[in-house]
């Protein structure tokens, strides 16, 4: 449909928008495009004072193989994968069902745990790691009765040896950062099931499905692109994610995010600083990947909780 | 839906939920009045050397942590009351600073709380109106964009927002730290040297910088969609009307676009206030501070392995109050709005 002329922008106005822009597009890429361009370089090529010399210096890939051999970048990148796959995958589970309730409930009991699960997006991470990190360090003294004392000491001995402690288990910062993501996961959710008529499921219901077959045959096939964006979501958080994985996570555990500081407080020779670049590029490269499959879904994402509200 | 199966639905989540975010919020409430240490006993010791006639002997009180069946240090955990928080505002210093003379508000400032809240505001509401405006122009210039170039034009401005904090932090720092092409091009312009991380205001506009080349984009992609909906036919009779293209801005887009305003700078006010990933990016802590920052350098265990965990509670419950008191008044908008309109 081509706009009315009235509407039309005046030539002037669009030579002014489109500068604009691709002002805007090199603001946002020229970091990006640049730091990549650093970590291929010598370092006396990427540190030097002449631009020209980091765009046609020679390139290596000497920085990559350290980070990722020499420094052991792999370990922690099995660790991001593990912990990001653990919480993409819980945190749906959950949320799909708590948001397919909400969507389909009005009533003043659902108002009111969402206002509430608005409030807990609002809280600093920090003051939910200050509660975990006590009683994460401790959880062997804490958990030591179950052990010992008779009525349950068989059937805890049975699952573990001893009592486990929390602290530096993915499984657990898995745990945490679901929990702190659900909030968000459970709007996020509840926006796209509200597009999904009612009356599909009340027709699943009259052929004699109860209200998990009606959610599991009927509403979920056509639920995927909703699951699809808010599990991208999920991946962002939890991928990205320093404050609670740098707390609660020890050294063999680390993800990738945190174990970049290690590169960053040691810059002393030229190359560590590279070497910095280099693994910083190499936690990009997939989130690369994942705008260029995921755009789309990206965009409805960002757009369910404010338009459709 | 029924209660009951509605119960059922959600009982997941709400475990979770409660688990790992109400319990932890009461733990955090009990730890920062209360603080666990070891248990110390005095116990007079007598050592004596040998000397002539007599043995010289000197006794002495020393202070020695009382062992446990187990052999480890006992530890007690006891009641402090209010001393974590008294400890983190300085009312004392406060007062004193007020008081003539006594260095006013840059004495206050001084003070790592007072530093961090500071710091926190002035990023939080500094952003706000730019990550907005920003995102306004953004989504007006690619809505008149053919389409064909909207598609690379949104792909390019989504990579600022999926990028992960820190990096995209060190990514701009790189640009400024020593020879970095933009210190260069400043220093070219101005003329004379400079040192962007040796003061704190400069590594402040960096961060601020960098948080609406972050955040920009997401209120680019709410406000575009939301431009998509504009009413076409509003939009004529405003033509007709002989109104200007900037009063159609203010008078038909901007009012179309307000609750989509309100949920972009609700969201921001937000994540803005929990500001953190800047000051590990940027490596700022010895300049600038934020609230969440102050926490985190808490529970980090220091020289000794220990962890201040009574002094990490305390001000973890001031940062909850303080996003509290800013959010009161957009959720209390939001609430009547709800209501209004079922």
């Amino acid at each position: 449909m081509s706009a009315p002329r009235a509407l039309a922008r005046p030539v002037l106005l669009r030579i002014a928008a489109a500068a604009f822009l691709a002002l805007w597009l090199l603001v946002a890429l020229f970091p990006l495009c640049w730091t990549a361009l650093m970590s291929f370089r010598n370092p006396v090529d990427a540190l030097s004072s002449d631009p020209l010399d980091v765009i046609f210096g020679a390139t290596t890939f000497a920085h990559y193989h350290a980070v990722w051999v020499t420094h052991g970048f792999w370990r922690n990148f099995l660790n991001s994968m593990m912990v990001t796959a653990g919480v993409v995958t819980v945190s749906l589970s959950v949320g799909t069902l708590a948001g397919y309730a909400f969507a389909r409930s009005d009533g003043r009991l659902a108002f009111a745990l969402l206002v509430l699960a608005l409030i807990f997006r609002a809280l600093p991470h920090s003051v939910l790691v200050t509660g975990y990190l006590p009683v994460f360090l401790d959880t062997r003294d804490i958990l030591a009765p179950l052990w010992t004392s008779w009525p349950t000491a068989w059937l805890f001995a049975f699952l573990s040896p001893e009592p486990p402690t929390l602290y530096g288990q993915p499984w657990a910062v898995i745990a945490v950062l679901v929990a702190i993501n659900q909030p968000f996961t459970i709007w996020m959710m509840r926006s796209f099931f509200r597009n999904v008529p009612t009356e599909i499921d009340e027709a699943a219901r009259v052929d004699g499905c109860t209200h998990f077959g009606a959610f599991r045959r009927v509403v979920m096939p056509v639920m995927w692109p909703g699951v699809i964006t808010t599990g991208l979501f999920s991946f962002l958080l939890a991928y990205n994610d320093y404050l609670v994985t740098a707390l609660l996570l020890d050294a063999q555990s680390q993800t990738m995010v945190p174990a970049i500081s290690q590169f960053m407080n040691r810059e002393t020779r030229a190359a560590d600083q590279i070497e910095a670049i280099a693994a910083a590029v190499s936690i990009t490269a997939p989130l690369f990947v994942l705008v260029m499959a995921f755009q789309r879904q990206i965009v409805s994402g960002l757009t369910a909780g404010a338009v459709k509200g | 839906m029924r209660t009951r199966s509605f119960v059922l639905f959600v009982a997941p989540s709400l475990v979770m939920m409660a688990l790992f975010i109400a319990a932890p919020l009461v733990s955090v409430l009990v730890q920062s009045v209360h603080q666990t240490r070891t248990v110390f006993q005095d116990t007079v010791v007598e050592s004596c050397t040998p000397g002539f006639l007599a043995p010289t002997c000197v006794r002495e009180t020393r202070r020695i942590p009382v062992l446990g069946a187990d052999g480890r240090p006992v530890t007690e955990t006891v009641p402090v009351g209010f001393e974590a928080y008294r400890r983190l505002l300085e009312p004392d210093r406060v007062m004193a600073a007020l008081a003539p003379g006594g260095g006013g508000l840059e004495a206050i400032l001084a003070i790592d709380f007072y530093r961090a809240l500071r710091f926190t505001l002035v990023f939080t509401l500094a952003t706000l109106p730019l990550v907005i405006g920003l995102g306004l122009a953004i989504a007006l210039a690619v809505d008149g964009l053919a389409r064909a170039w909207r598609g690379p034009v949104i792909f390019a401005t989504l990579l600022p927002f999926v990028i992960t904090p820190v990096v995209g932090a060190l990514s701009i720092r790189w640009l400024f730290l020593g020879d970095g092409i933009l210190a260069r091009l400043i220093e070219w312009i101005l003329a004379r040297d400079i040192a962007v991380f040796a003061q704190g205001w400069t590594i402040e506009l960096l961060m601020m910088f960098y948080r609406v080349w972050h955040v920009a984009p997401f209120a680019f992609v709410v406000f575009y969609a939301g431009l998509q909906t504009v009413d076409r036919d509003t939009l004529e009779s405003a033509i007709v009307d002989g109104a200007s293209r900037f009063e159609r801005l203010t008078a038909v887009i901007v009012p179309h676009l307000a609750p989509l305003i309100v949920f972009v700078a609700l969201i921001h006010l937000m994540d803005s206030y929990r500001v953190f990933d800047e000051i590990v990016g940027f490596s700022s802590q010895a300049h600038v501070i934020s609230l969440q920052w102050l926490t985190f350098s808490f529970l980090m265990p220091d020289e000794t392995g220990n962890r201040a965990i009574t002094r990490a509670a305390a001000s973890s419950m001031l940062t909850m109050i303080g996003i509290v008191v800013l959010l009161i008044v957009p959720l209390r908008r939001a609430w009547r709005d709800q209501r209004g309109r079922r």
